[in-house]
This record gives structure tokens, sequence and C-alpha cells, in this order.
């Protein structure tokens, strides 16, 4: 419940945070350079070296996180629920071919082939960055969705509603899909707590969101590189990050364990650096050795 | 078993070829060449380092050159750093990185499996609470806010230890950067130690040894550590995995030497060969490791083999 508050909180606050400073995320205050959180009355959280308002770029950072991390979840579950159904629906050979395919790109650091990307298109562009993010995500959720789909197709309604001559595509979104929005949900809100570190990772390498475009990640970036001088430019963008990382973690754990009451079957993820599988399967060691082939 | 590394080892060939000819065809299929930001050259000179390059071949010719050079060594001069091949400057940074990644490693496992199992001794007590928080915190954070986090409470704040930098590999320089990488890892081996230690306890064996009077200590130490160790074994291949990619933030925040922050700078530079040389390097390692990890996994259980 706290977390759920945290979230609205700082969904709040990245919507209407810019509408209350009078502060733009680009504008620089020759004034007030660099100073700390509280000490001038207009900058409530301190002004970058170059007078940028730390508020509003935090709020800002926040909000490109969050809407880069939704675009990217929507784009791996599309992907990862087509996919997944599909496999799982037709069985046989495709499936095992295409459950083949989705082990080898498993076993890949994926995050080489984001940098890969990344070194070749234009730097920060958005779409390049929801696609690489996105497509990184997929994977787990193509597993999930499989393995669900196995064992629905084996249930009489699909079989009537193959008898009364659907086709099969109609069958997977019509009736699949559906039934299995729970175990899809529950992931997918674990998802953007994924996303959302991979994006930071990625900015604050330089190889994400760039300047003046804020992101917590290359705000963290730009801070450590003053953490001597001006330590609240580190502390302001880390504490909203942990807060937003946290609360939303949380909650995903608890809409899993109400929609999903079976828990996941299969739970390696995107990791803290990105496709090794960290949190989640932190979650249950116990699955550990369900998880390796 | 033979039979069983043989499939394992088969297993990785695909996916080691997946990786260097995705990098190399994604890397020639992106528009714009190795000398576009040059000033306009004379076609003369343009076709003399295309020809001195090899990039005057077809695709597939220069694919096999690469693969023929790979199998050498040899990944090719840099685009950026023109006195240095690609690998030189891997050679370069190899050893802070190795360095880095094995002190990270050992740490955790030191740390991570005597917890693991404290917590799982003293289940459901104080103890067992305080690791678990620990252990929340060590995995909810990610490398690059602990690492500034870090450097700003004990070299700023303390002055304990050198924010950043890498005097000849001097051992203070790394204890932080260590730490930071090694966190999750801890975490993640303290929780997996618990969890499987409290399974193990469960086990018939134990029972059986319990009933037969043996000592607490004696139960713990040479029937119980074993299978708890399992898991931990079956998540080296994996942690390492995340040592390596948690190497390039953790160079980049305190500016070592390593071929993570390689890396990055090759790739905010645009040095393809040098990210596609990084990339497969990486990538083998990481394949190489995993398959280790089954080998010995497959050789400590032999149900694992018969799947």
């Amino acid at each position: 419940m706290v977390a759920a508050g945290v979230i609205l909180l700082l969904v709040v606050a990245a919507v209407a945070g810019p509408l209350v400073s009078p502060y733009a995320v680009d504008s620089l205050d020759w004034q007030h350079l660099a100073v700390g959180p509280f000490d001038s009355g207009s900058h409530w959280l301190g002004t970058d070296r170059l007078g940028r308002d730390l508020f509003v770029r935090t709020v800002n950072g926040v909000r490109t996180s969050l809407v880069i991390s939704l675009v990217s979840t929507t784009i791996s579950l599309v992907i990862g629920v087509t996919w997944g159904a599909t496999a799982g629906f037709i069985g046989g050979r495709t499936d095992a071919l295409m459950m083949r395919f989705v082990d080898v790109l498993y076993s890949l650091p994926y995050l080489f082939i984001v940098i890969i990307l990344t070194t070749l298109f234009e730097r920060g562009s958005l779409p390049v960055l929801f696609c690489a993010i996105g497509a990184v995500g997929w994977l787990t959720i193509a597993r999930i969705v499989r393995g669900q789909t196995l064992s629905l197709a084996r249930r009489e309604f699909i079989e009537a509603a193959r008898a009364t001559g659907l086709s099969t595509p109609a069958i997977l979104f019509r009736h699949i899909i559906p039934n299995i929005t729970g175990p899809i949900v529950a992931y997918a809100t674990l998802t953007i707590p994924q996303m959302i570190l991979f994006e930071s990772f990625l900015s604050f390498l330089g190889l994400g969101v760039q300047e003046p475009l804020a992101s917590l990640g290359n705000l963290i970036n730009d801070g450590a590189q003053e953490m001597q001088s001006a330590p609240w430019m580190l502390l302001v963008p880390a504490v909203f990050l942990v807060a937003l990382l946290m609360s939303l973690n949380l909650v995903g754990d608890a809409l899993s364990d109400a929609l999903d009451p079976r828990g996941q079957g299969e739970s390696r993820d995107v990791g803290p650096a990105g496709g090794q599988g960290e949190q989640r399967d932190a979650l249950d060691p116990s699955r550990q050795g369900v998880s390796r082939e | 078993m033979l039979g069983y590394a043989l499939r394992r080892i088969a297993g990785v060939i695909p996916t080691l070829l997946i990786i260097i000819s995705a990098s190399f065809f994604i890397v020639r299929l992106a528009p714009g060449g190795p000398f576009d930001q040059e000033q306009t050259l004379s076609r003369e000179v343009r076709a003399n380092l295309d020809r001195v390059y090899g990039l005057d071949q077809p695709i597939t010719v220069q694919f096999g050159r690469y693969l023929r050079a790979l199998s050498h060594g040899d990944f090719g001069p840099s685009y950026k750093q023109r006195d240095f091949s690609v690998t030189e400057l891997i050679a370069q940074g190899l050893p802070v990185s190795a360095a880095l990644g094995i002190s990270a490693m050992l740490f955790a496992l030191a740390l991570g499996i005597p917890f693991g199992m404290l917590a799982a001794v003293r289940r459901q007590t104080s103890v067992d609470i305080g690791v678990s928080s620990l252990v929340v915190l060590a995995l909810a954070l990610p490398g690059f806010v602990v690492g500034p986090l870090l450097a700003l409470l004990f070299g700023v704040y303390l002055q304990l230890l050198p924010v950043g930098g890498w005097e000849e590999g001097a051992p203070r320089y790394f204890v932080l950067p260590a730490i930071t990488l090694a966190l999750p890892v801890f975490g993640y081996i303290a929780r997996l130690t618990r969890a499987s230690a409290l399974e193990a306890f469960q086990a018939n064996f134990i029972r059986t040894a319990r009933a037969r009077g043996l000592g607490f200590r004696r139960i713990l130490w040479s029937h119980a550590l074993r299978p708890t160790l399992l898991p931990v074994v079956s998540y080296i291949g994996p942690a390492t995995a995340f040592v390596v990619t948690g190497s390039l933030v953790v160079e980049t925040v305190f500016g070592l030497p390593g071929t993570g922050r390689y890396l990055v700078q090759g790739a905010i530079n645009r040095d393809y060969t040098l990210v596609m040389g990084m990339v497969i390097v990486y990538g083998t390692l990481v394949l190489l490791l995993n398959l280790i990890t089954d080998l010995v996994y497959g050789w400590l259980d032999p149900r694992v083999r018969h799947e």
C-alpha cells in the first residue's frame, strides 16, 4: 500500500511537477549555479553546475523512465505473447524450433547486442532505445506464455472452438490470450522496473537518453562527477530511482501474488545489467534448478 | 558423462557463431563506413584505403577473412585509436578487469555462503531477518547508484579510500569497485544458500544422521553442506555473466582502465571493430563459463546428466 502510494506520488510529480515549478528542464539560472537543496527559495532541490533546476530535471527523468519503460514493456509484451502463444498452440516441431531460438537468444549476453545497436544508430534517439530495451524483455514473456498456452490448448473449450471451425489466430487471440492475462499482467508489472533499470543503466553509461534531456541514469552520472562539490546532485536522482524501483517491485510482487496464485512458471529475466536474470529469480531460489535446462 | 559433455559443447558452438556473425553483420549493414567522418577523400585514396582494409571485397569474403583472423586472435585494427590493434587494447585492459572480476566473485562467495548458512541455521530469528534485509538491499540497488554512493561515503567524507583511479593495481584502489560489483552477487548467493540449506535440512538423510545421534556441527559440515552448495555452483555461470556486464558500470564509475570501460568508450566513439571485438570476447567468456558450470554441475549431480 505504501509502495502504491509512493508510485502514485511519483507519477503525479512526473506529470504535474514541471507545471508547478517555474523552471524548464533546460532553462539556465545564472544567479544560482550549483546551489544546494533548500538554499534558494524557488529551487527546491537545488541546481546543477549550469544552474538548471534539479527538481524539475529529476521529475522529468522519472517521466522519461516511466514512458520508456511503459513503451518497451508494451513492445516486449506484444512480441512475447504472440511468439509464446503461437509456439505453445501449434506445438510439435514449430514449437521446438521457436523455443530453441528463444534459448539461443537467452544465452547471449544481450546487453552487448544493445550496445552494438546504440553504437550504430543515432544515440539518444528514443525509438531505438524503445526497441533495444523492448527486445530484451520478450524472451521471458514468451516462455511464460508458451507454458500457459500448452496447458490451455488441451482443454475442452479450445477443442470446442476448433470444432466450430474457428481459425488458429482467432482461437489464439479470442480464447487463449484472454485466459492468460493474469500471469501476463503480473509479469508485466515486474518487467517495468527492470526496464527502468536497464534504461538508466544505458543512460548512465552515456548510451541512452542524451543531454539536455534528463533521465535518472544520466542525472546520476552527472551527479557522480560532481559529488565532491555538490553531493546533492548525486543523492537526489539516486533517491528517486531507488524509491521508484523499490515501490514498483513491491507492487509487482503483490500483484503477481494476487493475480497468479499458482506462481509464475518461469521467471528468469532482465537483471540489473540486462539479460542475466537476477532479481526475479532471486525471489525464489528454489526455482533455480528448474530454470536451467 | 562424456555424452552429456559433448552435447553441452555442441550447444555452445552455434551460439558463439551467432554472436560473431550478428556483431559482424549488424556492423556492416549499418549506414556509413569507417572513413566517412574524415574530410572528403579523393576517389583514389578512398579506393586504396578500402583495398588495404579489404573493404572492396564482397561481404562474404570479408566475413571469411574476419573469421580466419579471429581464429588467430586478431580482431583487426581499432578504427579510432589509430596506433593500436583491438587485440592490443583488449590485452591492456583484460588484466585489470580480470583482477576486478575475480576479487568481486571471491568476495561474494566468501561472504554470501556463510551469511546464507547462518540465516538458515538461525532461521526466523533476528539474525535471519537482518541477513535477509541486507540481501534485499544488496539486490535492489543498482551498481551505478551504489558505486558513486560508496565513493562519496568512503572517498569524500571519510577519506579512507581513493574515489577512483588505478595506480598500478594497488589493492586499495579496487576495494570499492570490487565491493560494488560483488554486492548483488553476494545477495543472490546468500539467498540461494539460505533456501537450499533449509531444503537440505528437511532431507531424509539428514533425519537419518540425526537419528543416529550425530552432532549438529558434524551434520552441518559433512552432510548438509554439499547439497546446499549445488545451486550455488550452478549460479556461478550466470553470476560471472553478471560480473562481466556489471564491470562496464563499475569501471566507468571508478575510472578503471579495464576492458569494460573500453567497450563503453568504443560505443560512444563508434569504434566498430573495438566494440565488435569486445562483444565477442565477453560473449565467449560468458558462454564458456556457463558451459563449465554446466559440466561441473553434471559431474556433481548425476540426475542432471540423464534428463
